[in-house]
């Protein structure tokens, strides 16, 4: 290879400068037990000349000793670092290698194939911009390349280069590679969010289209593995984004000067450039990029740098600093997808620690939508995850954060789950989107508000949250109360089954996913009549705590009034007033509250009401007399 | 941004998050180049502030005195806090390489002497120039990594690390190294120290300097503790030093390199690695990782 050029004896100072102008390049090398993966890196370390003469003698007597290709040299050797595992003849963690050729330097993560070791390669995905898939030629494309090419597009990587291996065992055969090529572009298509896939034909043993076009393959005209390398662009998505810099610690060597320092996560940030630090929402300027060679006019994405402001603000550590046109989101509920990295399984329920960039928060996990089964992608239902496993659910946050979806922004939207007794890292996360966005904090305080629409109205606007079982009496006492609001010329709404179900929630029915997502669209519907000023009364079985508080979280302090309509089992059915309990008996129903679905009762509602002591009418004065207390 | 730019950013992220969630750091200086790299970086990550923890030097009582003298100044001009350690039981016993042995030595003044010194001033997180391209063990480790109450890394049970997002969450008696140079080669080093400017001790530049060879190796005639067989004397060589550590047990190179690019030169056109000037890993391939296991840096 061309790295030791003749610069190096002849000019060495031209030789420097050429070198530190080179880029980084990271990518990780998935392949399963035996594709050859430690064998294609151990190939790309010695073609570039990165081994010394001692190393290289030492690889010589392994070989020998250890090795598995009858004295030649083994280069799997090579990467096969501790002790143990060179014994056991498998890599069983993250390994980081560094080589590099005359235009980039390059950083490895080299991962293991086997099945337990997901979260492995997972965390060499992490930080790559390129990932190298490997499959053995004679095997095809195998349930382990599907699952690891998912897992490295889960985590964002974009660009795969299918290094198709051991060609040499095949003779070389174009069709084979043609194959398998279109086996792996059919399955892409359906599973994976690529924007790019290079496939190569290779022997790592033999070093066929390693470095230069190999002579066994005369029909194949594409780039080599290091010619990709070399060329493939470096992530530069992150430069055009919008302004986002997480603050990781304050500097104040004296009272003239307070800096916030932290690593820019995305876009650019200009001298005199208005900023919007998250969550508080105040507004400032860029007074000045400061570094110890001088301040700057200018920096992007990537660059360590610490920033002062125009305007005395409080900024602490977790804060964000983005661009004011386009700021970053606040939310504390939000979707995720899960990737489970420890012994110990995943709790939903239980309280962890939640890590994005330099935020820190504590972070309870909701129940799992669903799981993914890595090797035929299909989702299945489940209660808990258990290592290596990914999952979808709701995580619900102590305090709001300031956030980008992770597909958008991964340092903005990915985040690292922390056991509070073990303080193991023990998940990674991916926001996909926020359950509420009504405080996304670019939404500018408006000159009409809430309050200013509650003025016109002379009322104060309230969500009452009517909840109990099918024909406990909700829609009864709902259908009096708006009445009495009305003549008391009050500004009134409901919402029930009957005008949601038949519209807005149409497409939904009685799983438990779908009325979780029923009662959230409700929650939202309400929120909005809650700005509009108005009093939202809502009347819902409701059958879930954590989506009733879901609906008291996205609502402002005080305005939520959760109205416990509680009806005996036995009472609602008996009067049975549209014959629904005759037919869950019957079967005929499934998920039907009380019969075949849990009703988890409010354990502190503003207001109880128990239907064989108190009257619809006189319910409906009840909440009138809290309404108006309170 | 070049390789350089993004490797200098990553350890100004590294040093920052530590100064942000630990309770007491200190940075491990051992004088040589990778250890003036950090500095360097670190006075950058907290610009205009000093960086806001002490540096430490464990100190084996057989440095090469140009390092110390080195290390004197560099504290000084820098206006940092400087701790030196020495094991005082190695002290007392009157510890002598040429005597009690490489691995004793060793053992004594660096393994024990650094551990001797996390615990007196209590630091919980403690900065080390390593790079993963030393050493195969060291490719597996850890940025930010955990050792136990004796000091000892199980590399059976290391944390996973995603993103640029590091845990720092330590159990009791937990303490944590962290490596902001782990993704740096060793020709990165220079080629920042060459870009850079940064101080180096003179030790690594070719220079006419008095040596006696034994088993081999050339070794420096520092001070007057090296024993000289009778009627021996120290040859007058040019030769500089691929790394520093005790002056017993730190081979020279005949060498003609007297300048930053030279060094960079010579070291890409040689094929012997930088560590084989090292006793220590003489021993046997894994003999980094026990050593580690055994609480060594």
């Amino acid at each position: 290879m061309a790295h030791v050029s003749d610069l190096i004896a002849s000019d060495i100072e031209s030789y420097l400068a050429l070198h530190e102008q080179k880029e980084l390049l990271r990518f990780i090398t998935c392949g399963s037990v035996d594709d050859g993966k430690s064998t294609l890196i151990g190939r790309m370390l010695y073609e570039s000349h990165m081994l010394f003469d001692d190393h290289l003698a030492a690889l010589k007597v392994d070989s020998k000793k250890v090795g598995t290709q009858d004295g030649d040299i083994d280069f799997a050797l090579l990467v096969d670092g501790l002790a143990a595992e060179r014994e056991q003849g498998i890599t069983i963690d993250v390994a980081y290698r560094f080589f590099s050729t005359d235009k980039r330097k390059y950083i490895v993560a080299d991962t293991p194939g086997h099945e337990e070791y997901t979260r492995n390669m997972a965390t060499g995905a992490s930080t790559a911009d390129v990932a190298i898939i490997l499959i053995d030629a004679t095997q095809g494309v195998l349930t382990q390349t599907r699952r690891h090419s998912f897992i490295v597009s889960m985590v964002g990587v974009k660009r795969i280069v299918l290094a198709i291996n051991k060609l040499d065992l095949v003779d070389y055969s174009q069709s084979i590679f043609e194959k398998i090529v279109a086996d792996y572009q059919e399955f892409a298509d359906n599973a994976l969010t690529l924007d790019e896939i290079t496939a190569i034909p290779i022997s790592a043993l033999k070093g066929d289209n390693i470095v230069d076009s190999s002579p066994n393959t005369p029909w194949y005209d594409g780039l080599s593995v290091i010619e990709y390398l070399e060329s493939v662009p470096v992530s530069s998505t992150s430069q055009s984004r919008s302004f986002r810099m997480p603050v990781q610690w304050v500097n104040r060597p004296n009272r003239e000067f307070r800096g916030f320092t932290g690593m820019i996560a995305s876009g650019m940030i200009e001298k005199g450039q208005n900023v919007r630090v998250l969550p508080s929402g105040r507004e400032s300027k860029i007074k000045g990029i400061i570094t110890q060679d001088g301040d700057l006019d200018l920096a992007g994405a990537g660059r360590s740098i610490t920033l002062t402001l125009d305007d005395e603000i409080d900024i602490s550590r977790g804060d964000i600093i983005s661009a004011s046109s386009n700021p970053c989101s606040l939310g504390d509920q939000f979707q995720s997808h899960i990737l489970w990295m420890d012994d110990s399984s995943m709790t939903p329920g239980r309280e962890y620690l939640f890590k994005a960039n330099t935020q820190t928060t504590s972070m309870t996990l909701g129940r799992l939508k669903y799981k993914i089964d890595v090797n035929t992608l299909e989702h299945t239902p489940a209660t808990v995850l258990e290592m290596n496993e990914i999952g979808v659910c709701n995580i619900s946050l102590a305090r709001r954060i300031a956030f980008d979806p992770y597909k958008d922004d991964p340092v903005m939207g990915g985040f690292i789950i922390i056991d509070r007794i073990s303080n193991n890292t023990v998940g990674m996360g991916f926001i996909d989107f926020a359950l509420r966005r009504s405080d996304n904090i670019h939404w500018q305080s408006m000159d009409t508000t809430k309050e200013s629409r509650a003025k016109q109205k002379g009322q104060r606007p309230r969500l009452v949250w009517f909840t109990g079982l099918s024909g406990s009496g909700k829609s009864s006492i709902a259908n009096i109360l708006e009445k009495k609001l009305q003549s008391m010329g009050r500004h009134t709404i409901t919402l029930d089954g009957d005008n949601i179900r038949h519209g807005l929630n149409r497409d939904l029915g009685f799983t438990k996913a779908d009325r979780v997502e029923n009662i959230r669209r409700v929650g939202e519907t309400s929120k909005l009549m809650v700005e509009a000023g108005l009093i939202c009364i809502s009347s819902f079985i409701s059958p879930f705590s954590s989506e009733r508080e879901m609906v008291r979280n996205i609502m402002d302090e005080g305005e939520f009034v959760e109205v416990f309509v509680d009806t005996p089992l036995e009472v609602c059915e008996s009067r049975d007033v549209k014959g629904l309990y005759a037919k869950a008996r019957a079967g005929e129903l499934p998920n039907f509250t009380g019969i075949s679905s849990p009703y988890e009762a409010p354990v502190n509602p503003e207001i109880r009401i128990d239907t064989t002591q108190t009257s619809a009418e006189s319910a409906a004065d009840l909440i009138i007399d809290y309404l108006s207390r309170s | 941004m070049t390789h350089l730019q993004r490797l200098e950013a990553e350890a100004i992220h590294i040093m920052r998050e530590v100064v942000a969630e630990a309770e007491n750091p200190v940075m491990l200086y051992s004088v040589g180049k990778d250890s003036s790299v950090m500095l360097h970086i670190a006075m950058k990550a907290f610009y205009p502030a000093k960086p806001p923890f002490p540096i430490m030097h464990i100190d084996t009582m057989w440095k090469f005195s140009e390092m110390i003298e080195f290390r004197n100044n560099i504290a000084e001009e820098m206006g940092l806090e400087l701790i030196v350690h020495i094991n005082p039981e190695g002290e007392k016993m009157g510890m002598n390489p040429f005597v009690h042995g490489s691995s004793m030595h060793t053992d004594v003044m660096k393994t024990q002497g650094l551990k001797q010194a996390l615990d007196k001033y209590g630091f919980d997180v403690a900065f080390g120039g390593a790079r993963r391209d030393e050493e195969k063990s060291r490719a597996k480790e850890r940025v930010f990594s955990f050792r136990n109450e004796s000091h000892q890394w199980d590399p059976k049970r290391q944390r996973p690390e995603l993103w640029n997002v590091y845990n720092s969450k330590k159990n009791k008696g937990e303490s944590i190294r962290v490596f902001p140079l782990s993704n740096w080669t060793e020709l990165d080093i220079w080629q920042y120290i060459h870009l850079e400017n940064i101080p180096i001790v003179p030790l690594y530049l070719a220079a006419e300097r008095p040596v006696v060879e034994r088993d081999g190796v050339l070794i420096l005639v520092d001070d007057d503790r090296i024993p000289l067989n009778d009627g021996e004397k120290p040859l007058m060589k040019t030769v500089r030093f691929r790394t520093l550590g005790c002056y017993p047990l730190t081979g020279a190179v005949e060498s003609e390199a007297n300048t930053l690019p030279e060094i960079i030169q010579e070291m890409l056109l040689t094929t012997t690695s930088e560590r084989q000037g090292r006793v220590i890993d003489f021993d046997s391939s894994a003999s980094m990782e026990k050593k580690k296991q055994e609480g060594y840096f």
